[in-house]
């Protein structure tokens, strides 16, 4: 066992001393990050959300009522203590879906930024640091996309692709890497400037090497403070689409379509969309909240 | 004698930080004559510009604290100024000019519009008025008047005429004191020379004592009357420039001199051994002396005083009062 | 670069992004859907009918031929028949768009004022009240699901405090005892310009709640870039320069530091504007607004396909005018811009 690990130590430890001034950073802006107390209760939020997702099975009052059975019987009942979100049109409670609901904006944003991810970074590295037609290709792609306003674009893949969550996942991607592929490429462009990029240039350092070594890594930063900022956009626009009738299709427990449901109710039977409406707002508060709080410490132009 | 146009008394300046409390400024005195040229003279982060800043009340408040001293413009204790009184000093009896011309003027506006905006701010004039004024101060720092230049936004001017633009705005409300921090040092070496010639003029023409704060010491030589050297936020040394320059006393101002490349072979030049001191925690005694040559024990403990060693020529250090022995200064007549 | 040359470079750029929209929409309607004609049938396909449609849309031709035919089409202005109207989908849109345009420019007035005003405050006033209160104000406003903000808003002032009407744009009353002249489509506009001043003041205060659930999200975005804008400009030498020579702050703050922070808060504005044009279909459809956004809704509903693309295409080409417009504006404010 012993054997084994000092190498691994030993190559952590070697790994810390090289990059000793990105950790001392990196401590101090957590060390900013975690003071501010609207960030944190950010992260606390999304937390408990991930824990309700996971657990919804054991926490939901009534799973399989939060999973889409309907129970006729208890049709549109106000809040009470069985029932503390009240029930909708179906006798469904509403608090079971809405913990059930907790999975859709998770799942579906967390596959979105993946994939625009994967996309969109390595694309615009490659653009941004190679240049010439290929860069002038990519971002003339670029172009036309965000010539569009996103949701439109998406509405409109949505419809003809046939309405479902994978679709509007789908359609979310399309609408979404150009501005990864943008910002990155922004990036390796002034990367490419620099000293010791030039340096690593100079020495006969291959160019995907020093994609891979200098300008992706450089990238993360403002990468990850982009992606916080627009994970709660992407919940939103999930819980949009869906509430025009493009995303989740009854009775899945998606909260835009629950609000959309409660839609007709909302001036008596108001807490079938509330609840729902509730939750979204939360969780995207919280994403934003959190992506704020990254900004302040990671985005260079803002810092200290 | 006639009291200095601007006195600074030990002036104590404190910047709060993540890290702690910086002393960035400790017991400054320095005093400006009418049309007189004044030479700051020091490494980076000595103090100088925030001695500049610090007339001003251009520190940030919150921030930056004098917790001692006064700073007098004609007898007056600009530091217990308010924020409004300030403002009504600044450009129009004391002004500034900074490193970076292109960075000082603002990029939106063109150079017309910033400069009559300065004179209006401080006097009700017409406009018509304040375009002479802008005119009368732009051929002052040889500009011309024609409308291409006022009509044209600072990218699209050289970089010495830009530093004439900020020049002109410093002086278009005749202000008597102009503090310039490092004003030739964005400058390329030919248009160098053409400022200071300017800095001169203004003192020879319109009487505008100045305060020419400057890491070069060969451009403080060339312009000014007299010359104060800073180190950590003291003044270390001061006196006529001849004095200072011939006459250097401060093993700190030697050795500034010794580093100064003119005339001598890469083997010759020396450098100063270790680093400027941090201001959180600056060293006992004289701040010169983790990296003073002629270190006596006393330099770890006790402050030197400034002492005059010779008329108007001061020196804070204990190894030159001990070597010039008791001072006997004679009385000023 | 001369401003000429800027334009040109910018009118250019312009006409490649038109091209590229209609390419997409292309796609989007032709290559995407794996039968596009069983698509235009929708459900009620017969056999044999499903030959006919793909005949008509020269669906047995080449891809390029079919290109050239939608490209045509698209500019002789025949944008095909709605599946659910049976109306020609150009003069839809151009029926439902004025209303759609009233509520979206009314909301982005909102927004612009709202938040460029409370932004700068809170840069002048960094670290006080206003800022941190606004900053709040602006996370929350940008977290709020538009529909769902509307369904509040229809909740707390017109079912509990009863100020404000809850649906369409005029009551029906006065819609019959003070009819509106159409001039531009734009109701409030309309009854403006024509001196019905009970309809216009009717019209308006049926306008106060989807203008507030639209502008929510803009406003707030709006007020944190300003913010940030004017902090990074008051942290310029160019500003320690003006008050070095005495210039006021209030000045400072509200002429120097605002009109150099205004390129990136007039491209926020831009997208802002991207994000009204859509962000009003869910309004529209809470308030029954009867604007392009309750015609799209409607059309996504009974999978109206002319009519979707139609849609599509009006407000990607609006966004793409409003972008020109943004950029043309910036150059003019800013001299900097040209030159790079």
């Amino acid at each position: 066992m012993e054997m084994r690990r000092t190498p691994i130590l030993g190559m952590w430890g070697s790994y810390r001393t090289r990059h000793q001034a990105a950790f001392e950073e990196s401590r101090y802006s957590l060390r900013v990050f975690l003071k501010d107390r609207l960030a944190l209760l950010g992260v606390c939020l999304i937390l408990a959300t991930i824990i309700v997702a996971v657990a919804a099975p054991w926490i939901a009052p009534y799973p399989d009522q939060g999973r889409g059975a309907s129970n006729v019987k208890e049709r549109l009942e106000a809040p009470s203590r069985a029932h503390p979100f009240g029930t909708d049109a179906s006798g469904r409670d509403v608090l079971s879906r809405v913990i059930f609901g907790a999975r859709i904006p998770l799942m579906i944003s967390s596959v979105v930024v993946a994939a625009v991810l994967i996309i969109g970074v390595p694309l615009g590295g490659i653009a941004g640091y190679i240049g010439g037609w290929i860069d002038e290709l990519v971002m003339r792609i670029t172009d036309i996309f965000l010539a569009f306003p996103a949701l439109i674009l998406a509405m409109a893949l949505v419809a003809f692709l046939g309405p479902s969550l994978r679709n509007v996942a789908i359609a979310l991607v399309i609408t979404w890497w150009p501005w990864y592929t943008r910002l990155v490429r922004g990036m390796a462009v002034s990367l490419r400037q620099r000293p010791y990029v030039l340096a690593a240039r100079t020495m006969g350092v291959s160019q995907w090497t020093i994609i891979r070594r200098h300008v992706l890594p450089n990238a993360l930063g403002p990468v990850v403070v982009q992606v916080s900022l627009d994970v709660g956009t992407v919940i939103l626009e999930v819980a949009g689409l869906s509430f025009i009738g493009l995303g989740a299709r009854p009775p899945q427990p998606e909260w835009g379509l629950m609000v959309s449901e409660g839609r007709e109710y909302i001036l008596s039977e108001w807490w079938i969309s509330t609840f729902p409406g509730l939750a979204i707002f939360l969780l995207v508060l919280a994403c934003n909240l959190v992506g704020d709080g990254l900004r302040d410490v990671l985005d260079p132009r803002t810092k200290r | 004698m006639e009291s200095p146009l601007l006195d600074i008394r030990d002036l104590r300046l404190e910047f709060r930080s993540y890290r702690g409390v910086v002393k960035a400024l400790d017991g400054v005195s320095l005093a400006v004559d009418k049309a007189e040229i004044l030479g700051l003279v020091g490494e980076s982060g000595c103090g100088k510009t925030i001695t500049g800043m610090s007339v001003l009340g251009l520190l940030p408040r919150q921030q930056a604290r004098v917790t001692s001293g006064e700073v007098l413009f004609r007898g007056d204790d600009l530091l217990r100024k308010s924020e409004h009184e300030m403002q009504r000093i600044r450009g129009r009896l004391i002004s500034m000019v900074f490193q970076d011309p292109l960075a000082s003027l603002n990029p939106v506006f063109t150079v017309g519009d910033q400069i009559t905006k300065v004179i209006r701010e401080h006097k009700r004039v017409s406009k018509k008025a304040a375009r002479d004024a802008m005119c009368r101060a732009l051929s002052e720092t040889g500009l011309p008047t024609h409308k291409t230049l006022l009509h044209s936004y600072p990218h699209q001017l050289s970089g010495g005429m830009r530093q004439r633009v900020c020049m002109a705005m410093a002086i278009s409300c005749d202000s008597p004191l102009l503090i310039a921090d490092e004003p030739t040092t964005a400058l390329d070496v030919t248009i160098q020379m053409q400022i200071l010639k300017l800095l001169l003029r203004l003192r020879e023409e319109l009487g505008v004592a100045q305060i020419l704060v400057t890491h070069n010491v060969g451009v403080a030589a060339q312009t000014c009357d007299r010359i104060a050297v800073m180190y950590a936020g003291q003044v270390v040394e001061q006196g006529p420039t001849v004095a200072v320059m011939k006459e250097a006393r401060h093993p700190y101002t030697m050795a500034l001199y010794e580093c100064l490349p003119q005339g001598k072979s890469a083997q010759e030049l020396l450098t100063i051994p270790g680093s400027v001191p941090d201001l959180i925690d600056p060293p006992a005694g004289c701040r010169f002396h983790p990296r003073c040559r002629r270190v006596l024990d006393v330099c770890r403990d006790v402050r030197p005083p400034l002492v005059e060693v010779a008329r108007g020529h001061r020196v804070a250090c204990h190894w030159v009062a001990e070597q010039s022995g008791p001072v006997r200064i004679p009385p000023e007549s | 670069m001369s401003l000429r040359l800027y334009l040109v470079r910018r009118l250019a750029l312009m006409v490649f992004v038109l091209i590229g929209i209609v390419v997409v929409t292309f796609f989007i309607v032709r290559v995407v859907p794996s039968d596009p004609a069983q698509l235009y049938l929708g459900a009620r396909s017969r056999a044999g009918q499903v030959e006919e449609v793909r005949r008509q849309l020269g669906l047995d031709r080449s891809l390029v031929v079919q290109f050239g035919g939608y490209v045509g089409d698209l500019l002789t202005g025949d944008w095909g028949e709605s599946l659910r109207t049976r109306h020609s989908v150009l003069e839809d849109i151009l029926h439902f768009l004025p209303a759609s345009l009233e509520l979206i420019i009314s909301a982005m007035i909102v927004a612009i004022i709202v938040g460029v005003s409370l932004g700068a405050l809170s840069a002048y006033r960094k670290g006080g009240l206003i800022d941190h209160g606004s900053r709040i104000v602006a996370i929350a406003g940008v977290s709020l699901p538009a529909f769902f903000l509307a369904l509040l808003l229809q909740v707390i002032f017109f079912r509990v405090l009863g100020w404000f009407p809850v649906a369409t744009q005029i009551d029906p009353v006065v819609a019959q005892t003070h009819p509106v002249t159409h001039v531009t489509g734009m109701l409030v506009v309309d009854a403006f310009i024509t001196g019905n001043f009970v309809a216009f003041a009717d019209a308006l205060w049926h306008l106060v709640l989807p203008t507030l659930a639209l502008a929510a999200y803009p406003a707030g975005l709006i007020m944190r870039m300003t913010r940030s804008a004017m902090l990074e400009a008051l942290e310029t030498d160019y500003i320690k320069m003006a008050r070095a020579m005495g210039v006021r702050q209030r000045f400072i703050v509200l002429k120097y530091a605002l009109k150099n922070s205004l390129a990136p808060v007039l491209t926020v504005i831009g997208l802002m504007f991207a994000y009204s044009l859509v962000g009003t279909f869910f309004v529209e459809l809470i308030f029954a607004w009867p604007g392009l956004g309750t015609y799209a809704t409607m059309s996504i509903l009974s999978l109206d396909y002319p009519a979707i693309m139609g849609v599509t295409i009006v407000v990607a080409f609006m966004y793409v005018f409003a972008n020109l417009i943004v950029d043309l504006l910036i150059a003019w404010l800013d001299p900097r811009v040209v030159l790079s």
